[in-house]
């Protein structure tokens, strides 16, 4: 039982950034305005738990210009997919266990 | 236990945004139902316009129609004014039905993915219209009736990876009925009502009440 807790994610969690890496895994990369949509976040509270993701290693940034607008988009990296995996993978296990 | 429920839920939750964020979901089974009834009520026209019933067959309906003349309309006139009738009707009525879906459920109607799931269906849709163009250039009517059934099946089947996945299946019933009707060129307009009139209404009616 231990053992499977411990195999849980600690950067997943938190349901904002549990949120942005599901919306991740399926889509390649996502503007800043679809996260605060699709979460219902403000930019303040989104930018801090996405730059926690980002210091992981899990999410990469890019910033461009699009017309005159800065955008801001996310990816996740490989190492973010496979955390992410690992992660629900555990989750999946404990409920079996029970 | 509570334990349990709670991961349960996180577990729902990733599903969920998964599937809002990558696919559109609003589309309504209602748009299927009356793009089902204008389909059946543009081949009634053409039955009435050529003066033949289902399932006659005394004379090819190709045939029939490079001789008819009804209502001040040749039949290439009267073909492209059926379809275009069928096509403005079914996809307004399909518009108001998914806005309403969508607005009822909160979620936005023109978001990028309604755009993706647009740009998807068109592609393999305006291939075949420019097909179904050659074959009218070279006077090749009788396999257009059948190719626009192909053609739609490849849309949909293309579009369901960005929608409800349950058109995936009605896509391959439309490319099916539309390679019978490539072989039995005399029931193209009967294989066209099928697919396009009965088979949208049946889809339309079952996503219903899967989904609403």
């Amino acid at each position: 039982m231990k053992k499977i807790i411990d195999k849980l994610n600690k950067s997943f969690d938190n349901r904002v950034r549990l949120g942005m890496m599901s919306i991740l895994m399926v889509n390649e990369w996502v503007d800043f305005k679809t996260f605060k949509e699709m979460l219902g976040l403000s930019d303040g509270n989104l930018a801090s738990h996405m730059s926690a993701l980002e210091k992981q290693g899990y999410v990469e940034v890019r910033k461009q210009f699009v017309g005159r607008k800065p955008q801001t988009t996310y990816n996740a990296t490989l190492i973010g997919r496979q955390a992410f995996n690992d992660h629900l993978d555990a989750l999946e296990k404990l409920l079996k266990n029970r | 236990m509570n334990e349990r429920n709670e991961h349960l839920e996180t577990l729902q939750e990733i599903r969920s945004l998964m599937e809002r964020s990558s696919r559109f979901i609003s589309l309504s089974g209602l748009s299927g139902v009356a793009a089902g009834v204008f389909a059946l009520a543009g081949a009634a026209m053409v039955y009435v316009y050529l003066g033949t019933t289902p399932f006659e067959h005394k004379q090819l309906y190709y045939v029939i129609a490079q001789t008819t003349s009804k209502w001040g309309l040749d039949y290439i006139s009267f073909f492209l004014l059926d379809a275009i009738l069928i096509l403005v009707g079914a996809l307004s009525c399909g518009i108001f039905f998914t806005t309403r879906k969508a607005r009822r459920k909160g979620q936005k109607t023109w978001d990028a993915l309604a755009q993706r799931l647009v740009i998807n269906m068109a592609i393999p849709l305006s291939t075949g219209a420019a097909v179904c163009l050659a074959m009218l250039y070279h006077g090749q009517i009788e396999f257009i009736i059948p190719s626009t059934l192909v053609f739609y099946g490849l849309a949909l089947v293309n579009a369901s990876k960005y929608t409800l996945t349950d058109i995936r299946y009605l896509g391959f019933l439309e490319i099916a009925l539309g390679i019978i009707g490539l072989f039995n060129i005399g029931y193209g307009l009967e294989i066209w009502a099928i697919g396009f009139g009965i088979l949208h209404i049946v889809y339309g009616i079952i996503m219903y009440f899967k989904y609403e």
